[in-house]
């Protein structure tokens, strides 16, 4: 939520350069397109007609068919809304979050600090894809257990991040002088500290828009995230195999496809945001395609 | 002295091994002007933040307007009543005001906090303060980043005279200001003063300001006070080596840098 309304309520998109302005584009298109989904194509993403497996596109079917004879635009569409609301909820919790952990970290100090930098180290050793899948193991497989096993697995790295961020405006003399005017801490911190972190919380969600969109499309590939009938990018990819395999690649190449235009899309503004929010490298955990930079800041 | 406005005895502040204000004493007379003067590092800051409560005293008390407070306030109405007995102004103007927030704004929301006027009438009110400081209508609704540092200070000092406070400290306030602004500002504090009968605490190491607005004067070095009395006196015929010695750093015609020991 945060990340869109960033890209909504921004008045300079031109400081983002022509890169962040195309992955800006791209994000909302995708958007769109998953808001309109139904408008577009009128096939039922889940109707099987098995005489037209892997079928060649043809008229009212612009992108064929699946191995089950199921239309492919169809499901692309309505699996773009799975695979945006997920992200958009993991972003949404561990942002709430880390948000509040950060700042009351930072504002309240001395063993508070202490106890939540211990217990941040500690979910810091579990990487997000692996306790996901443990959760949905444990408690059964589908998206909300995944999105809230990613959510937690993504607090640290949001609360360490803003806490070093929360600690330096605390200690600013704008900050204290309220303080001495005698305003509560919950009220300078809602009025003044968090409107002061937006740019930077804003940064931080559209990044890890893109991470949490890689991790529940793993963990949908893997069968434990969203299930089957229903369309979500991961369950394509992984329903398109046995398509490559004999030659049929659409189904796969065109969720994949989707997924990494996002996520390049997702990273590249994200880098963008957080190059204009006056702070420090961002950090995240480490990708293969993206290593770490700067670190914590 | 029971008639002082602000009463500080036997203040200690420990930071670790280091003490940072060792047995400090002083009082304000209501409208009074006191300056704390003293080299950098001599704990005069740590004094006011102790006073505001931004610090907690090792030792000693702090009492204002015949309230202790070297105690953290208790509830959020003392909080507020603290707020508006003391009030400070700090010596860097950049980070001294919300980036996000107008002048107006800033003021407003002290005058929320601190009294029950309506809507129309605090917006009279922030007018009012801004008349005070020599601010116009469109530098109260500007954001910081357009005003100079002049202008930060004294929505700062508007700020702080929002609360109506009986005891103003203004810790370096001007220090960071070029001559013409300081002047400028100077006499607004004198202005000020002159109107509402605020007192003045006032923290610096420029000796020709603290000539200019004080009436008292204390000295202080590694944190401890070395040599008190009327301004004038204290700065014209100084008695301890390190007043002396801090009236003969400051530059003129002729001037060579005094040798230290």
């Amino acid at each position: 939520m945060t990340a869109i309304t960033a890209l909504l309520g921004s008045s300079r998109p031109n400081r983002w350069g022509p890169l962040g302005t195309t992955a800006a584009i791209v994000i909302l298109a995708a958007v769109a397109l998953s808001v309109l989904g139904p408008a577009l194509s009128s096939a039922d993403p889940n109707a099987s007609d098995f005489a037209s497996a892997y079928a060649a596109p043809g008229a009212g079917h612009p992108l064929g068919y699946d191995g089950q004879g199921r239309d492919l635009l169809a499901r692309l569409l309505t699996g773009s809304r799975t695979s945006l609301l997920g992200p958009l909820w993991v972003v949404a919790l561990s942002m709430a979050a880390g948000t509040i952990i950060a700042i009351a970290a930072a504002w309240v100090g001395g063993w508070l600090d202490s106890v939540v930098s211990a217990a941040l180290d500690v979910v810091f050793a579990f990487p997000g894809v692996l306790l996901a899948m443990l959760v949905a193991a444990v408690f059964g497989p589908g998206l909300s257990a995944a999105v809230l096993a990613l959510s937690v697995a993504y607090v640290p790295y949001i609360a360490r991040l803003l806490r070093s961020a929360a600690l330096a405006e605390r200690r600013k003399a704008y900050v204290q002088a309220l303080e001495v005017q005698g305003l509560g801490a919950v009220a300078i911190c809602l009025r003044h500290l968090v409107p002061n972190l937006i740019p930077l919380i804003a940064a931080q969600a559209t990044l890890f828009f893109g991470y949490a969109m890689v991790d529940l499309a793993i963990v949908s590939y893997f069968g434990l995230g969203v299930q089957p009938p229903d369309a979500d990018w991961g369950v394509m990819v992984a329903g398109g195999q046995s398509g490559v395999l004999q030659g049929y690649p659409a189904e796969s190449l065109l969720a994949g496809g989707c997924i990494v235009v996002l996520v390049v899309a997702f990273n590249v503004l994200g880098e963008r945001l957080s190059d204009g929010s006056g702070q420090g490298g961002t950090f995240g955990p480490s990708r293969w395609w993206r290593p770490r930079r700067g670190g914590a800041a | 002295m029971t008639d002082a406005i602000l009463e500080v005895e036997g203040l200690r502040k420990n930071f670790g091994e280091a003490t940072a204000v060792r047995d400090v004493s002083f009082s304000l007379p209501p409208a009074g002007a006191l300056a704390i003067v003293g080299e950098s590092g001599s704990g005069k800051t740590t004094v006011a933040r102790m006073i505001v409560g931004l610090e907690r005293p090792t030792a000693g008390r702090v009492t204002a307007c015949g309230r202790d407070r070297s105690q953290p306030a208790r509830s959020a109405r003392e909080r507020r009543d603290r707020g508006g007995q003391v009030q400070i102004v700090f010596q860097d103007p950049y980070s001294s005001l919300d980036p996000r927030q107008s002048p107006a704004a800033a003021v407003e929301e002290v005058l929320r906090l601190h009294t029950r006027l309506d809507r129309g009438r605090r917006r009279a009110r922030v007018a009012e303060l801004a008349d005070l400081v020599g601010l116009d209508e469109r530098q109260m609704a500007a954001l910081p980043s357009r005003l100079s540092g002049g202008q930060r200070q004294r929505v700062a000092i508007a700020r702080a005279l929002a609360a109506e406070p009986r005891i103003l400290i203004l810790d370096e306030s001007v220090a960071a200001l070029d001559v013409s602004i300081q002047a400028q500002v100077l006499n607004v504090l004198a202005d000020v003063r002159e109107r509402t009968g605020v007192a003045y605490l006032f923290i610096s190491h420029d000796l020709a300001v603290v000539r200019q607005v004080t009436d008292d004067v204390v000295v202080m070095r590694h944190g401890a006070i070395v040599e008190r009395g009327p301004t004038d006196r204290v700065l014209d015929a100084p008695e301890h080596p390190y007043t002396q010695l801090l009236r003969a750093s400051v530059p003129r015609p002729g001037w060579q840098v005094p040798k230290t020991r």
